[in-house]
């Protein structure tokens, strides 16, 4: 058949034709288009984290052309009046000419550091996901290290990204970081030294932490997240168990056209989040910390809130000095600081082979489980969101104790108390509220939905009338098995109700004619 | 007649005794009513008490005098001794509404004034009267106006920011003492507390920063709390710092992505 020369559809044809000649790429391409992700909001919440990186890379390009990351001392005479005549670094200045000559500058600056608190925030979060649905299980448990590997370099490159400034707050955690390090036995004081180039702060450390925070930590993270992304797509995603679904197959979208638009409309709209806070909200005021002097170091001198639960730790943990006369001195900073942060790195990046180890489960899996049917898991989990967030409030207390008009030092005992108490009451509530819920699932499976009828026996016996899942035996029980997923807890979700109106702001929906009393004689269960 | 002789000879030691005695106490006297009648007479001229005081000691005498006892020297365990703190640290507390004290704590809460500032004078001028004390200069307002706001900056992100914080909304001391927020308060209130260092305050005296100083002190505080229109935004999160940009980012960009998943999901 002859096609009408010049149709949008031939020409697109032909393209499409000449291009898979020349690159064979319609095989590739298929596969790709056709490839099925499952739809759970839970599942978008990586994508909060890749979207933002994208946005980290293109304001930090925007940065670099501005920024001088030189520690040469210069007279600072910008559009800022209260720093006029005051002398600075080279790297202070510029940073300050960003935020207040540089056109759209200032809301780069301050985009690229909610941008950041946006990624660091969404990984947590995405992280939480993983582990409370067991999606780390076989054969995903390296792409689970490599998450908790983003993360740490994430820590690191957003730290980094603090210190360029040299405004007072940078510095001030340098000098942190820099205690830290001397606290390493034996190596310590040498590492510190050639971070700084001898004494502290030295006149390198800005361009050499430069070169890292633009370069090398950019690319390790675009490596790992290719190869993050990567191995979701190579080993599928997870999905939950439910009707149709098994351990061997996705039920989904296909990537074209449906998750590709559902992403784009998602990447634009995390854009424009971070766009509008970096507009609407103050963030690191540079200009107010002054340049960093030595002995300048303001109240409310916090890291960023990743950072917070290990400044956190280290202000809980009692001054206990370890010495070994004549010579050796082990800090006590050492303890919360060096042995806390390695011990955050070391229990994620292990926790996937302990609990193979504990469990003695080897399968493979697919399905995702619910927090409530793993209770040990789940309070663990719940144990260490806990523990972080103490330390976070403690990582903050000053502010705190001045917000809510406490003493400092309660704020102290209480953290330091809480931090050890809270955890394992947490453990110890969250597996009961798992295994309440575990219970209730499987005596409605039993004995069927509460409808809220009261019925009176001629005895005068009250009770309620329950609506059986499937076809009961002759003592009213029904024998059904959990799924795994969602038992129907109410009514409407089994259609004895007439089911909500589907639309976001208003009904989408004709009400039905009927009064939709076919619907209400369909009875399903729980598995189908 | 050698005996009448004799007798007449002690008679004229002891007159000579006497005498001697006599010019030494005249003398004696003489030289202090020569050095210190001055100092007499001049604060004779200076402590007739003068009308505001008076009306100062009535309010005194109802308000303060419970704890500072009845003139001035202090009650123990109640409140110090206010003998030469002057009237500059009067009038702050005053009106400040520190004092009268709402109740005994880590240290003296704001609260509403008591007294109107003419009243806090006369208390002042009272307190003044009892030993004298820091004031301050009465060209305060020729002093901000020729300030250096960049020198001030150096000076208090040096000597205040370790407690007011880098943007002057105060921070938390040990024991549950706390700075305070340096927003709303006045230049004079701003010298008064440098002055004569307030609560846990220290005191920065006139040798440690010049009024100078203190002046330029002043316009940048001013500058940066009062006056400053926040570039960067709508909302400055109370200026506390990364820990309220930390919870902004869970509470607004979390939030309001998390909705956008349940949106998004919700609509296949």
């Amino acid at each position: 058949m002859k096609r009408r020369k010049g149709s949008s559809d031939s020409l697109l044809t032909k393209a499409g034709g000449e291009l898979d000649d020349r690159f064979k790429l319609a095989g590739p391409a298929r596969v790709l288009l056709n490839k099925v992700f499952p739809d759970h909001w839970s599942f978008l919440l990586g994508e909060i984290a890749l979207f933002s990186f994208i946005l980290l890379l293109l304001s930090g390009t925007f940065l670099a052309l501005f920024f001088e990351p030189s520690m040469a001392h210069v007279t600072y005479e910008g559009a800022y009046v209260p720093l006029q005549g005051i002398e600075m670094t080279k790297a202070y200045e510029s940073a300050l000419d960003i935020s207040f000559e540089v056109r759209g500058g200032l809301f780069m600056r301050q985009m690229h550091h909610w941008a950041t608190l946006l990624f660091m925030a969404s990984i947590l979060v995405h992280m939480l996901r993983i582990f409370f649905t067991g999606a780390f299980r076989a054969p995903r448990e390296t792409n689970w290290m490599i998450g908790i590997l983003l993360f740490w370099v994430g820590f690191f490159e957003g730290f980094f990204g603090y210190s360029l400034p040299d405004d007072g707050l940078s510095g001030t955690g340098l000098r942190i970081m820099e205690g830290m390090t001397q606290s390493v036995p034996f190596i310590g004081p040498w590492a510190s030294a050639a971070l700084f180039g001898g004494q502290f702060p030295g006149t390198s450390v800005i361009s050499m932490i430069y070169i890292i925070h633009v370069f090398i930590f950019p690319l390790i993270l675009l490596a790992l997240i290719t190869v993050h992304v990567g191995l979701v797509f190579a080993q599928k995603h997870t999905q939950w168990p439910g009707p149709g679904r098994t351990e061997h197959n996705v039920v989904g979208f296909r990537m074209f056209p449906n998750y590709v638009m559902k992403q784009v409309g998602f990447m634009l709209f995390i854009w424009g989040v971070i766009g509008a806070m970096a507009g609407l909200f103050q963030i690191n005021p540079i200009w107010l910390f002054g340049p960093y002097e030595v002995s300048v170091v303001s109240s409310a001198s916090q890291p960023d809130f990743y950072v917070m639960y290990l400044d956190g730790l280290i202000r809980l943990f009692p001054a206990w000095e370890l010495r070994i006369p004549p010579y050796f001195t082990l800090p006590a900073v050492f303890w919360p600081a060096i042995a806390g942060m390695g011990l955050s790195v070391l229990l994620p990046l292990v926790y996937p082979a302990l609990e193979r180890r504990f469990t003695k489960d080897r399968g493979h899996h697919n399905l995702l489980q619910r927090p409530r049917d793993t209770p040990a898991r789940t309070s663990l989990g719940v144990m260490v969101v806990v523990f972080w967030i103490i330390g976070v409030i403690s990582g903050g207390n000053d502010v705190f104790a001045q917000a809510f008009h406490i003493s400092l030092n309660a704020m102290t005992w209480a953290g330091r108390i809480g931090i050890v108490v809270l955890p394992i009451i947490a453990y110890y509530v969250t597996y009961r509220i798992c295994l309440g819920l575990q219970q209730h699932d499987r005596e409605v499976l039993a004995h069927g939905l509460e409808t809220g009828i009261l019925m009176r026996d001629p005895n005068g016996r009250f009770y309620e009338v329950h609506q059986p899942l499937a076809e009961p035996d002759e003592h009213g029980h029904t024998e059904l098995e959990y799924s795994g997923w969602v038992v129907p807890k109410k009514m409407n979700r089994v259609g004895a109700l007439e089911p909500t109106d589907k639309g976001f702001f208003k009904s989408i929906e004709e009400p039905a004619e009927n009064g939709g009393a076919e619907r209400r004689d369909e009875i399903e269960s729980g598995r189908k | 007649m050698a005996a009448s002789a004799k007798r007449r000879r002690g008679w004229r030691k002891r007159l000579g005794a006497l005498a001697r005695f006599t010019g030494a106490l005249v003398i004696v006297g003489g030289l202090y009513s020569v050095f210190s009648p001055g100092l007499y007479a001049q604060e004779s001229a200076e402590n007739t008490i003068d009308a505001d005081a008076v009306k100062g000691q009535e309010l005194y005498d109802t308000s303060c005098i419970s704890c500072h006892g009845d003139s001035g020297e202090g009650i123990e365990g109640r409140g110090p001794s206010l003998i030469g703190v002057g009237s500059a640290s009067v009038e702050f507390q005053v009106n400040t509404g520190r004092m009268p004290l709402a109740n005994q704590g880590a240290q003296a809460p704001e609260t509403y004034p008591q007294f109107t500032e003419e009243e806090a004078e006369w208390l002042g001028a009272y307190i003044e009267y009892l030993g004298g004390g820091a004031a301050v200069p009465d060209d305060l307002e020729a002093l901000v106006e020729n300030a250096t706001v960049s020198e001030g900056g150096d000076l208090y992100r040096v000597n205040c920011s370790s407690c007011h914080g880098f943007a002057g909304g105060g921070g938390a001391l040990s024991s549950g003492a706390h700075a305070p927020s340096l927003s709303g308060v006045t230049d004079e209130e701003l010298y008064q507390a440098m002055l004569t260092g307030p609560q846990n305050m220290p005191v920065f005296a006139d040798n440690e920063l010049t009024p100078e100083q203190k002046a330029d002190i002043i316009a940048y505080v001013q500058y940066i709390v009062n006056d400053d229109r926040d570039p960067g935004g709508v909302f400055s999160l109370g200026r506390f710092g990364p820990s309220t940009e930390g919870l902004a980012i869970f509470l607004v960009g979390m939030t309001a992505l998390l909705l956008t998943t349940l949106w998004i999901a919700g609509k296949s």
